[in-house]
């Protein structure tokens, strides 16, 4: 029978740990965020080619905004689809 | 001063020397007013993400120029919109950091042009004579092999010893091979000679990214490297995984 030491660790402890989510332009010193790179901005997309929130990319509020705008400027240049289905 | 940049996209049916007069057209235009170029960068024909006026292809241009308060960009935007054989067209102004980061783009330091450009480093020091490095003789197998694609740039970097191709070992990536490489590793017989430890700290000196990577191996796959024992490190490697010892009583 178990014994009440052995229930100590039912579960993996460490599964319920999230890793921290960082904003990777404050991290990597990125300043500048190019509308003319849709592979990097592919980044941020979902498959249907919406904007990701802040909450999944862990951006931060200032470049969220900017990767929102260079986002929208690819689109304009169509280099990003507006709407699509499947893009990644 | 500021810094401005319009992108547009010409129509690609028309014929080659039309769309080149077209760009000269408004560089012309820009030129006119008093504005200053800066750089012309023709991005050449592209896949349109979505079609635009019936057209699934486009040929973009991106002129970067300053002007003194920014009077053209109105002239200019209008001359764009009346010309019918643009599909779109987009004008920026550039913050400072935007300026910095398109002349860090030209110069070729930015994204997957710095990687090959440090890629790029190694056979030109591999086409140098043999270097005085006795260090090196023991692997003159490794030498016939590196870097798969030779892309020859004239980067005269002083580096006496040819590189070997570090990837070989299990466990290392080009991110990492190119952090050895910064941190005077170039060859197996190098990385055979450093001992862990010296590893471990490049890599947490390159961030916690790395902390996962465990080079605990990578001293002896690289001394199979430079003896030039291919089918000893292969075996080897069968029984690592990920470049870590499959269990523990492996390591050293």
């Amino acid at each position: 029978m178990a014994s009440r030491d052995d229930i100590k660790f039912l579960s993996n402890p460490k599964i319920g740990q999230k890793r921290k989510k960082y904003c990777r332009f404050k991290k990597y010193g990125i300043k500048y965020i190019d509308y003319k790179d849709p592979d990097f901005l592919l980044q941020f997309v979902n498959e249907q080619g919406k904007i990701l929130p802040r909450r999944i990319t862990g951006n931060s509020l200032k470049y969220q905004r900017r990767v929102a705008t260079a986002i929208k400027r690819a689109r304009h240049l169509a280099m990003m689809p507006y709407v699509a289905d499947l893009l990644k | 001063m500021r810094q401005f940049e319009v992108t547009f996209i010409v129509d690609p049916v028309l014929p080659k020397d039309e769309i080149q007069a077209k760009a000269n057209k408004y560089v012309d235009y820009l030129k006119a007013n008093d504005a200053n170029i800066v750089h012309i960068d023709e991005m050449g024909l592209r896949q349109l993400a979505y079609p635009i006026k019936n057209r699934n292809s486009g040929i973009y241009y991106c002129i970067e120029f300053q002007s003194e308060l920014g009077q053209v960009v109105d002239g200019l935007e209008l001359t764009l919109r009346r010309d019918e054989e643009l599909l779109r067209f987009l004008t920026v102004s550039l913050d400072k950091y935007g300026v910095k980061y398109n002349a860090d783009k030209r110069a070729g330091l930015i994204g997957k042009k710095k990687k090959s450009d440090k890629k790029a480093d190694a056979p030109v020091a591999a086409a140098a004579p043999k270097a005085e490095k006795p260090a090196e003789k023991p692997a003159p197998k490794a030498e016939a092999k590196p870097e798969p694609k030779p892309e020859p740039k004239a980067e005269p970097k002083a580096e006496a010893k040819s590189a070997d191709d570090l990837k070989k070992i299990e466990g290392i990536g080009p991110k990492i091979a190119g952090l050895l490489n910064d941190a005077g590793i170039l060859t197996f017989a190098d990385l055979a000679g450093a001992d862990v430890e010296k590893v471990k700290g490049i890599l947490a000196d390159a961030g916690s990214r790395y902390a996962m990577h465990d080079p605990t191996t990578w001293g002896q796959q690289a001394q199979l490297a430079a003896d030039g024992k291919w089918d000893e490190l292969k075996t080897l490697q069968d029984e690592l995984q990920g470049g870590k010892p499959a269990d523990s009583s492996e390591e050293e």
